[in-house]
C-alpha cells in the first residue's frame, strides 16, 4: 500500500472501532445521534471537500458529489448509522479498488520489464557501466551471465545460451556463438558474451517493444468508447431521476390521491439511488480488462499495439497468410533426398564435397545439411558449368552435382521428381545416384495452426504468394488452407485483400499474416496486420497491429484465443455492472433495497468487475 | 508532435474526465489518457509552445477532477 492507500486504511480502522463502540455507550439518544457525525467526519471529509470543490468548478455529478448528497442526505433523515456506513463502505471499496488496480499496474509491469539499465562498455581496459542510449553503433560491449542484453548486435566472441522467453515467451534456451546475430532484451545465462552492437539503443528490438507497449492502450475500443458515453450520460440520468423521485410521487400522493406525502421515505428511496448511481465499476473494469489481456499476451510473445485490435481479433473471420516466413520458415533447406542406391549421408558427402567451393545458395544449403566442413584437399579438379552445376573429382572419383540440363551433358539418365522444389541431381563415376530435393520448408507447427485456426471460428483461410503456382498449391495441399492465390506481385496482393475486404460479413475481421519486405502496404490496408517479429522486417512491424516474437504460426490460433477470452471477460463485465444496477435502481424505486444493497450495487459489483478483469491476464493454457 | 506524460489520478472515471478536458484544452489536437499506464498523449497543434499548452491542460483538468497531477518536465 502507498502512503495514500495507509492513510485511507487507518482511517477506516478508526471508523469502524468508533461505529462499534457507540452503540454500547449509555447516552441520550439525542446527543448519541450527534456523536454518530464524528465517525462520519473522520471516514468522509476528504469526500465532502472534494464534493465542495466540485460545486465551484461546476463539475456537479461526480462521484464525490453523489457521495455527499446520499449520505448528507440520510443524516438529515435521521439515519446516522446508515450515513456513516454508507460513507466507511464507499471508503473500503475505493480502498480496495486503487489496491487492486496498483498490484494488477505494477505485475502487468513487471511482466514488460525489459528494459535494460546500462550497457558494460571497455574504456582503458576496465569494464564500465554506461547509459545505453551512449553506446555508438559498432561499439563492443559486455554481457556478463544474468544481465540482458541491451542494444541489438552481433557475438564477436564467446558462446553462451541466452533466455529468450521476455521477448518471445518461448522458455527453450538458444545457443548462440560468435557471429550470430543476437536482439536486446534476452538474458545471457552461461557464458560472457563480447556483443558488437549493430544498431542504437532508441532503435534496438527492446526500445520498439517497450514503446510499442507503453502506447498501445492509445488505440481505444469500441467498448471502452462505449463505456465512456455511457457514463457520460447515465450518472445525470439518474440523478434527475433520484429528483424526480424524491418529488414526484409525494407531490402526485398528496394533491391527486389525497394522502400524506411521506417525503422521508421518498427522499431515502432517492438517495439510494444516487449510491447506485456511481459509474465507476464499469468504468474501470473494462479498461483494466484490456490492459490485462495485452499484459497476457505480451508475456506469451504477442505484442498487441492497442485495444481495439484485441477486439477486432476476436471477430477475426478470414485469415490470409503470405506464404513465405510465415506459412514457410523462408529459407531454403534438404527437403528430401530420392532414389539413391548409396547411403543418404555418402550422397550427401559426395554432393557437399563437389559444392566445397560454389557459394551459391543451393550448394549453401546442401553444406549446412551435411553439417561438417567439407574436407577441400579430397576435392579436385572442379568445374563449375554456370546454370547447371558442378563437376568435381572427389577422392579421385568424378561427381556431377547440378540441373536435368547437367544430366543431359554428363549424358547420365536422371529421375524426375514428384515434388515442388529445387532438384539437385547427383552422379557418381557416370552412374546416377538419385537426387536431392531443397525447398522452402513448411514450418513443424503450420499445418495445426490452419487445423486450430478453423476450429477457433475461422470461415476462411487464404494464402497468397509470389511464387509459382506449382510450388504454391503442394504447400497449400499439405497445409490444406481454403485457398490459394499464386504469382502475385505486391499490388495485388493489395487488390486481393481488397477483395476480400468486401467479400467477407461487415461484422467479420481480416486478418494479414506476413513477414516483411514488401508486406508494409498489404499490413496496414486489413482490419489487423500480423507481423512476424524475428524475421520480419523493421517495416513491417511498423505497419502490423500484432507482432508475433517468436515466428510460431501457433501464437495468431492463442492470440486469437487471448482476444475472445478478453472480450468474454469484458461484456461480462458490462452486462454483470449494468444489470446489477439496474436492477437495483428498479428495487430501490420500489422502495425494496435499502442503501445495504445499493452499497453493494456499487462498491461489491466493482470489486467483483475488477477480480474478474484480471483473469484476462491468465492466458497460459488457452 | 507528441509527448507522453506521467499522470497521478486515483479512479478511471477521473481519467476520462481528464481526457476530455485536455482535449478541450486550446493548441491541443488531440490526446489521450492511459488510466492503467497512469500515463497521458497528448498531439500539440503545429506552432505552439507545448509547456504553456501544457500549463493550461493542467489548469483545466484541476477544474475536472480535483485530486489529479500532470508531471509536467
Amino acid at each position: 500500500m502507498n502512503k495514500k492507500q495507509k492513510k485511507v486504511f487507518i482511517r477506516i480502522i478508526i471508523t469502524v472501532i468508533i461505529m462499534t463502540i457507540l452503540p454500547f455507550i449509555p447516552i441520550k439518544d439525542n446527543i448519541k445521534s450527534l456523536l454518530y457525525f464524528i465517525p462520519y467526519l473522520v471516514i468522509g471529509y476528504d469526500i465532502l471537500r472534494k464534493a465542495l470543490k466540485g460545486i465551484i468548478n461546476r463539475q456537479v455529478f461526480d462521484e464525490n458529489f453523489l457521495m455527499a448528497i446520499a449520505t448528507v442526505g440520510a443524516m438529515l433523515l435521521g439515519e446516522y448509522t446508515e450515513g456513516a456506513a454508507v460513507m466507511l463502505f464507499y471508503q473500503i471499496g475505493e480502498l480496495f479498488q486503487s489496491y487492486a488496480v496498483g498490484k494488477s499496474r505494477k505485475n502487468i509491469g513487471e511482466l514488460m520489464d525489459i528494459r535494460p539499465d546500462y550497457a558494460n562498455i571497455i574504456r582503458n581496459g576496465v569494464i564500465e557501466k554506461t547509459d545505453p542510449d551512449e553506446v555508438e553503433v559498432g561499439s563492443i560491449i559486455i554481457v556478463q551471465p544474468g544481465e540482458k542484453n541491451p542494444i541489438d548486435g552481433i557475438v564477436y566472441e564467446g558462446e553462451s545460451m541466452l533466455n529468450t522467453s521476455a521477448l518471445t515467451g518461448e522458455s527453450m534456451p538458444v545457443n548462440v556463438h560468435a557471429g550470430d546475430t543476437i536482439i536486446s532484451g534476452c538474458i545471457n545465462m552461461t557464458g560472457v558474451l563480447k556483443v558488437k552492437t549493430t544498431k542504437e539503443f532508441g532503435d534496438s528490438t527492446v526500445s520498439k517493444i517497450l514503446d510499442l507497449v507503453e502506447n498501445a492502450s492509445s488505440k481505444k475500443s469500441h467498448s471502452e468508447n462505449f463505456i465512456s458515453k455511457f457514463a457520460r450520460y447515465y450518472t445525470p440520468a439518474v440523478c434527475y431521476g433520484a429528483l424526480a423521485l424524491a418529488v414526484l410521487p409525494p407531490l402526485i400522493r398528496m394533491l391527486f390521491m389525497g394522502l400524506s406525502p411521506e417525503f422521508g421515505d421518498w427522499v431515502y428511496r432517492a438517495l439510494t439511488f444516487l449510491v447506485i448511481s456511481c459509474p465507476c465499476a464499469l468504468v474501470i473494469s473494462i479498461p483494466l480488462g484490456f490492459f490485462a489481456g495485452i499484459g497476457g499476451a505480451s508475456r506469451e510473445g504477442v505484442l498487441v499495439k492497442g485495444s481495439n485490435y484485441l477486439e477486432a481479433l476476436s471477430k477475426t473471420e478470414y485469415v490470409l497468410f503470405d506464404k513465405t516466413g510465415t506459412l514457410t520458415s523462408g529459407i531454403f533447406k534438404v527437403a528430401g533426398i530420392h532414389h539413391s542406391s548409396l547411403s543418404d549421408e555418402k550422397l550427401l558427402e559426395y554432393a557437399a564435397h563437389a559444392e566445397a567451393f560454389s557459394s551459391h545458395p543451393i550448394s549453401k544449403s546442401i553444406k549446412d545439411e551435411y553439417a561438417k566442413e567439407p574436407d577441400i584437399k579430397r576435392v579436385s579438379d572442379v568445374q563449375e558449368i554456370s546454370g547447371n552445376g558442378v563437376i568435381a573429382k572427389v577422392d579421385g572419383i568424378s561427381v556431377a552435382v547440378g540441373n536435368a540440363g547437367l544430366m543431359e551433358k554428363a549424358g547420365v539418365e536422371y529421375i524426375e521428381c514428384h515434388e515442388q522444389g529445387t532438384i539437385v541431381h547427383v552422379a557418381v563415376d557416370g552412374v546416377y545416384q538419385g537426387h536431392i530435393l531443397i525447398a522452402d520448408v513448411i514450418k513443424p507447427n503450420s499445418k495445426e495452426a490452419v487445423a486450430s485456426l478453423k476450429k477457433c471460428g475461422v470461415k476462411k483461410i487464404v494464402m497468397l504468394t509470389g511464387d509459382a503456382k506449382g510450388t504454391a498449391q503442394s504447400v497449400a495441399d499439405k497445409l490444406c488452407v481454403d485457398e490459394t492465390y499464386s504469382e502475385l506481385l505486391p499490388a495485388d496482393k493489395v487488390k486481393k485483400v481488397e477483395y476480400m475486404l468486401s467479400e467477407k460479413t461487415k461484422k467479420g475481421k481480416l486478418v494479414f499474416v506476413g513477414d516483411g519486405i514488401n508486406d508494409a502496404p498489404v499490413l496496414s490496408r486489413a482490419d489487423i496486420g500480423i507481423a512476424m517479429g524475428m524475421a520480419g522486417s523493421d517495416a513491417a512491424i511498423e505497419a502490423a497491429d500484432i507482432v508475433l516474437m517468436d515466428d510460431n504460426p501457433l501464437k495468431i490460433v492463442k492470440a486469437i484465443r487471448i482476444a475472445k477470452k478478453c472480450m468474454r471477460i469484458v461484456y461480462e463485465n458490462i452486462y454483470f455492472a449494468i444489470g446489477i444496477k439496474f436492477i437495483c435502481l428498479v428495487l430501490g424505486a420500489l422502495g425494496i433495497a435499502n442503501m445495504w444493497l445499493a452499497i453493494f450495487a456499487d462498491v461489491g459489483v466493482m470489486v467483483i468487475a475488477v477480480l474478474n478483469a484480471i483473469r484476462a491476464l491468465f492466458v497460459k493454457k488457452i | 508532435m507528441k509527448k507522453t506524460y506521467k499522470i497521478e489520478v486515483d479512479c478511471a472515471n477521473c481519467a476520462n474526465k481528464m481526457e476530455e478536458a485536455a482535449k478541450k484544452t486550446e493548441g491541443v489536437l488531440d490526446a489521450s489518457v492511459n488510466f492503467m499506464a497512469l500515463k497521458m498523449n497528448v498531439i500539440f497543434e503545429e506552432g505552439c509552445d507545448h509547456k504553456e499548452v501544457m500549463k493550461q491542460v493542467l489548469k483545466n483538468c484541476k477544474k475536472v477532477e480535483d485530486d489529479c497531477e500532470i508531471y509536467i518536465s
